[in-house]
Parts: structure tokens; C-alpha cells; sequence
């Protein structure tokens, strides 16, 4: 496979860090203009709680991934083995 | 020839295969499932073919709204993983994959429960070939494990309908109540195929070790087959709503730390087949209409995201996350398509996933589920942060690999170009798919509250991605394997016959031993008496020998005369 080809690579978008960081400012730029919609429309809703704050829906998802995530961690502790784990044992029945 | 059993086309289309070569098999391949489609729509609503055999009513043909959702989409399916597989020379995987496709789509147009034990079988054996076809040690046994799984599932099937059958004397396969030893049975072989908690690890097992477009095949077919199945046989039984609510949120943590990017989509596809389940769980008009919709728009969304993974396990021969990494650069329409995938999975506007998932999420919060409705917003949010952003994520950007591959080779990318159209169009264009939902639809996906609300889930889901991967607490993808429930099976299982096997041997030797022991002392004692310098050995005299044989013999004679 094609996998090393050096020479003088076209230097892409992304590849320079302050773009990323564009994203980044852009991405929380982004959510906050959602919680600003919040406060102009009239919802409608099956629970009280979906309307506590402007931007529960946000709240909910950027607590429930970062839980996720972080649990995730401690999951990996858990039951993370190395790669070949069933490997060595079911080599060893043949 | 207006009327033809669907399913059976592609079926005994199947056998044709060898015959045929280059584009020629292409051309006929992919006209198998055109064909059928027609078929589809000009067959008429009703039962057909229907027959007796040894006195029992069989009818292996039930056309009504609910099986035609299903046969239009394993139909569109089969299009498309074929064209996806283009490349492929090898008639074992063609045929396969055609039989595999065939039967999931008599299934899902079984009217009877024999009929249907006969294509859940053939799904099961047809589409084991698509795993063995990796033609590796680790995929044998993934596929013996997955084989014995299905088979399984399908002999509950069979013994369920035999008990039934002598119960109610009927074999249509309709609305089960769940009481009883056949229905139980019954739904435990559904529950098996439709991977429950517990019973779900054959799917992340197998479907990661299946060739680049074997997995493609196997990801439209054997589980939503299972849905239909529970949705004609279980609609609103509460127990499924708690069931399909687990799916939801628990292969999500697995998801996170699985480096292997196919078994990661294998995780979501089983959150995902969660949301049906709820959906028909639920069982009411809106939220089977969600299940049908929802199973609609996965299947090609799910496709489309293991296609786009399969270039990249065909263009670079890895799928680990670990090793990969600014795939972009050099692939940058299979990026695309990867990202309407995850785009349609996680449910953003305009996007497949938002128009038929949010009939399912609207259902629970209306009949009064709100705990459900919570965690089917968790695992909403949890399916954009693993799917919609890791896999292209971890795949095509993040630090670079320094990997170069081509662009994936043409015939995929029309294939997951076909599919990421279909994911927009359902999305846009909502009004076509409610049109052949089971029932009536009476919802409009897209009101300010819901797209303002769904927007605020995913963005805020990326925002933590963003901020847990800025301050690095974000687990790094690692080579490893993480112990789900297999390792009962794979482990365990093992682990306890070898345990009883070391009380057992040492037991068995000293039974032995003794055994060996009261033999030798026995010998010895014989020794004793008959050894050389025992009484019986001393040296006779010749005539006595003599008069020992001739006593023989006559003994001999005597019995032989006798």
C-alpha cells in the first residue's frame, strides 16, 4: 500500500492547530445560540422538567456523556484485557 | 408470474450464481432483489400459497402492512450490499449472501410459525458462510459460536410452536399472549436473535471477525428480522419496554472503550435495536409505526456506516481505532458518506434517524414511560457521542497515522453513496416512508421545540466530546479486548469443566490406582501359585502332559459333540 508518501505533502485545513480551535469556539458558539432560541418559542411539552432551565436538553446530554464517558473509564478497568486474551486460550485447546 | 413468494426469488436465484461470470454475475445479482421489489408491489394483500401438510394449515405467505415494511427494506438492502460487494470473486460469499437475504425476507413474510422456524434457520446457516469466509482461525470459531447461537434460537422457535400447536391447535403465527411454555419459548428465541441483554453477545462477537462486505449483509438482516418477528408476535407487552430501554443504554459504555471500529457499530446497532423494542414494547399505533420507521431508516444508516468502515479495513487491512487516524486526506468521499451515516444514527435534523426515532422517544414520553423516556434521551445522546462522533472521528481525523490509502474502489462508493441519499431523502422527505408505516401517521417530526431540543442534545453531546478530549480525560483508544458476556461462554465455561476436570482426574487416578493395585496383588497371588518356582510349575513328568491334553481334547470333543 501507498502508506508513505513524504514528499513535500499539501499542508491541509485541518491540519493547523488554530483551525481546530476555531471549531471549538465555533461549537460552543453554536450551542449557545440554541439555549438563546430557548427563551423565544413557545414548546410544547409532555413534562414540566423538559422546560426548567433554558437549554435542559443541553444540560442532559453534556451530563449524561461526560457520565458516559468517565464511566466508561472505570468499565474499562473492569474488563479491559490485553488484545490477544482469547487468543492464547483457545490456541492452547487445539 | 405477478405472484411469486418473495424471498424465494433470490433464494433459488442463489444457485444460478456459479454459472455465471465477471459483470455478467453482477448484473444478474443485483437484478435478483430489482425483481423482487416488483414482485412486492404488485402483489396483493392477503394470504397466498397457502397449503396443508399432515394435516396442518401452512401459510408461508402473509402480505399485509407490517411484513411489507420489512420486505421493502431487506430488499433495498440486498440492492445495496451487492453493489458493495461487486469486487468480490468468490461464489461461496454470492451465494450466501443471496440465500441469507432470501430467507430474512420469507421471514419476515412467514404466515405461519413453521414457515417461519424454516427461513430463521436458513438466515442463520446462510449467513454463517459470510463469517467463515475471512478464512482465519479467529473467524471459524466466532462463527461456530455464532452458528450453535442461531441454530439454538431457532430450535426454541420449533419447540415453541409444537407446544403451542398442541395447545391451541393453530400454527398462524399472530399476536401471542406471553403465557405459557410455548409463547415463553417462543419469545426467547426472538429475544436471542433480537440480542437482549445477556443474550446479545453473539453479535459483537461475530459481526467485527465477518469479511469487509459480509458484515455489510449481516447488519440489515438476522436482527431486524427479529424485531419483525417480536412486533407481529409481542406488541405491547410491558416487560419489552424495560428490555429494549437496557439495550439502549447498556452496550453505549462498551461502545466507548471498543477499539475495534466495526465491533464499536456492532454495540450501537444493538442500542439501536433497543428503540424498537421500546417501540414495540410500548405498542401503540404510534409507536410500532416508530419501530417499523426506525427499523426502516437503521438499516440503511447502519449499513452505510459498516460500508464506509469496510473500505477502510479494505484500503488500509486494519479496523482498530488505535491504528488509525487522518484517513480523510486520501479518502475523502468514504469520509463523507461515513459522516451522513453518523449524521442518520444520531438523529440530527434532516437526517434519517431524527424522523423515524423521534416517533419511538415521543411514544414512551406520551404514555407515561418517563423513566424510559429519560434513558432512551441518555443513550440518544451516548449514540451521537460513539457513533456519530468517534467512528469518523477515531477512523478519518484525529492525530494522523500516517496511512495514505486510495480512495475506496468505485463500486462502494456508489453503494454508500445509494444508501447516504436514501439517509438524506428520508430525512427531508419524511412523508414517503410514514406513507407505508403499518398504520396511520399523524405526526410532524419537525416542530421548533423538537429540532430546537434535538439540537441541544447532540450539540452539547459534541461539546463534552470536545471538552473530555481537550483536557484529555477521554480514554485513548487502546489494543484490547473488553470482557463482555462471551467471556461466560468463552471463559468461564471452560474454566469450570477444567476445574472439575482437576478434582476429577486426581480422583479418577487414585480409582484407577486402587483398581491397578487389588490387579497386581491378584497377580502377584497367581504369581505365587503358577510361577516358576511355584507348586504348579515344577517339571511333569511327559506322561502326565500327555494325559492332560488327551483329557482336553476329549473334553473338547464332548462339548463340540453337545
Amino acid at each position: 500500500m501507498a502508506d508513505q508518501q513524504k514528499p513535500a505533502e499539501k499542508t491541509y485545513w485541518l491540519d493547523v492547530k488554530t483551525n481546530v480551535d476555531k471549531i471549538w469556539y465555533g461549537l460552543i458558539g453554536i450551542c449557545a445560540l440554541t439555549v438563546i432560541c430557548d427563551l423565544f418559542y413557545h414548546k410544547h411539552l409532555e413534562y414540566a422538567v423538559e422546560d426548567f432551565i433554558p437549554g435542559m436538553y443541553g444540560w442532559y446530554g453534556l451530563g449524561g456523556c461526560i457520565f458516559l464517558v468517565l464511566s466508561a473509564k472505570i468499565l474499562r478497568k473492569i474488563v479491559g484485557r490485553g488484545e490477544d486474551y482469547y487468543d492464547e486460550e483457545e490456541q492452547g485447546d487445539e | 408470474m405477478s405472484e411469486f413468494p418473495p424471498g424465494l426469488i433470490l433464494i433459488l436465484g442463489a444457485l444460478l450464481v456459479p454459472l455465471l461470470r465477471g459483470h455478467l454475475r453482477n448484473a444478474y445479482m443485483l437484478a435478483l432483489p430489482i425483481v423482487g421489489f416488483w414482485g412486492l408491489l404488485t402483489i396483493p394483500e392477503g394470504q397466498h400459497f397457502v397449503f396443508q401438510l399432515f394435516g396442518y394449515t401452512l401459510n408461508p405467505v402473509r402480505v399485509d402492512r407490517l411484513s411489507l415494511v420489512w420486505g421493502y427494506i431487506f430488499h433495498i438492502a440486498a440492492a445495496i450490499s451487492i453493489i458493495y460487494a461487486f469486487h468480490i470473486r468468490d461464489t461461496m460469499q454470492q451465494m450466501a449472501a443471496l440465500i441469507y437475504a432470501g430467507a430474512a425476507i420469507g421471514g419476515a413474510f412467514a404466515g405461519d410459525l413453521i414457515s417461519l422456524f424454516v427461513y430463521w434457520e436458513g438466515t442463520a446457516i446462510a449467513s454463517v458462510f459470510l463469517i467463515w469466509a475471512t478464512r482465519t482461525e479467529a473467524a471459524y470459531r466466532a462463527g461456530m459460536r455464532y452458528l450453535i447461537i442461531q441454530v439454538g434460537s431457532g430450535v426454541l422457535l420449533l419447540g415453541g410452536a409444537i407446544v403451542l400447536l398442541n395447545d391451541t391447535g393453530s400454527l398462524v403465527f399472530g399476536k401471542m399472549e406471553l403465557k405459557g411454555l410455548g409463547p415463553v419459548l417462543i419469545f426467547l428465541a426472538f429475544g436471542i436473535k433480537a440480542a437482549f441483554p445477556l443474550l446479545h453477545n453473539w453479535l459483537q462477537d461475530a459481526y467485527p471477525q465477518a469479511t469487509v462486505t459480509g458484515t455489510v449483509f449481516l447488519s440489515g438482516f438476522t436482527t431486524k428480522l427479529a424485531i419483525y418477528a417480536l412486533a407481529r408476535g409481542f406488541p405491547g407487552i410491558e416487560m419489552l419496554v424495560w428490555i429494549g430501554a437496557t439495550m439502549t443504554a447498556f452496550p453505549i459504555f462498551y461502545a466507548v472503550i471498543e477499539n475495534d471500529l466495526r465491533r464499536v457499530l456492532a454495540y450501537s446497532l444493538n442500542n439501536q435495536l433497543g428503540f424498537m423494542i421500546v417501540g414495540i414494547g410500548i405498542g401503540t399505533e404510534l409507536s410500532i409505526n416508530g419501530t417499523a420507521a426506525h427499523a426502516f431508516s437503521h438499516i440503511l444508516y447502519k449499513a452505510l456506516l459498516f460500508m464506509s468502515m469496510g473500505a477502510v479495513l479494505y484500503r488500509t487491512g486494519t479496523i482498530k481505532g488505535s491504528e488509525l487516524g487522518g484517513l480523510y486526506k486520501t479518502m475523502p468521499w468514504t469520509t463523507g458518506f461515513c459522516i451522513v451515516g453518523a449524521a442518520s444514527i444520531s438523529a440530527f435534523p434532516l437526517f434519517s434517524g431524527f424522523i423515524s426515532k423521534s416517533l419511538i422517544i415521543t411514544a414512551a414520553a406520551h404514555e407515561g414511560h418517563w423513566i424510559v423516556w429519560l434513558i432512551l434521551l441518555f443513550a440518544s445522546a451516548g449514540v451521537f457521542h460513539h457513533s456519530g462522533i468517534k467512528i469518523p472521528y477515531f477512523a478519518f481525523f484525529q492525530h494522523d497515522s500516517g496511512k495514505r490509502p486510495d480512495e475506496a474502489p468505485m463500486n462502494m462508493l456508489v453503494a454508500m453513496g445509494v444508501a447516504a441519499f436514501l439517509c438524506i431523502a428520508i430525512g427531508v422527505f419524511p412523508g414517503y416512508l410514514y406513507d407505508i408505516l403499518p398504520y396511520q401517521v399523524n405526526f410532524v417530526p419537525y416542530t421548533t421545540t423538537h429540532v430546537v431540543t434535538q439540537l441541544q442534545l447532540l450539540l452539547f453531546s459534541a461539546l463534552a466530546f470536545g471538552w473530555l478530549m481537550r483536557t484529555g480525560l477521554y480514554p485513548p483508544e487502546l489494543k484490547s479486548t473488553n470482557l463482555d458476556f462471551d467471556w461466560s461462554y468463552r471463559r468461564l465455561l471452560p474454566a469450570t469443566i477444567k476445574a472439575i476436570d482437576r478434582i476429577y482426574v486426581p480422583a479418577d487416578r487414585y480409582i484407577r490406582s486402587m483398581f491397578i493395585r487389588r490387579v497386581e496383588h491378584f497377580i502377584e497371588a497367581v504369581f505365587r501359585h503358577h510361577g516358576p518356582e511355584s507348586a504348579l510349575a515344577r517339571t511333569w513328568p511327559t506322561g502326565s502332559t500327555v494325559l492332560w491334553v488327551a483329557i482336553l481334547l476329549a473334553l473338547y470333543m464332548i462339548f463340540y459333540f453337545v
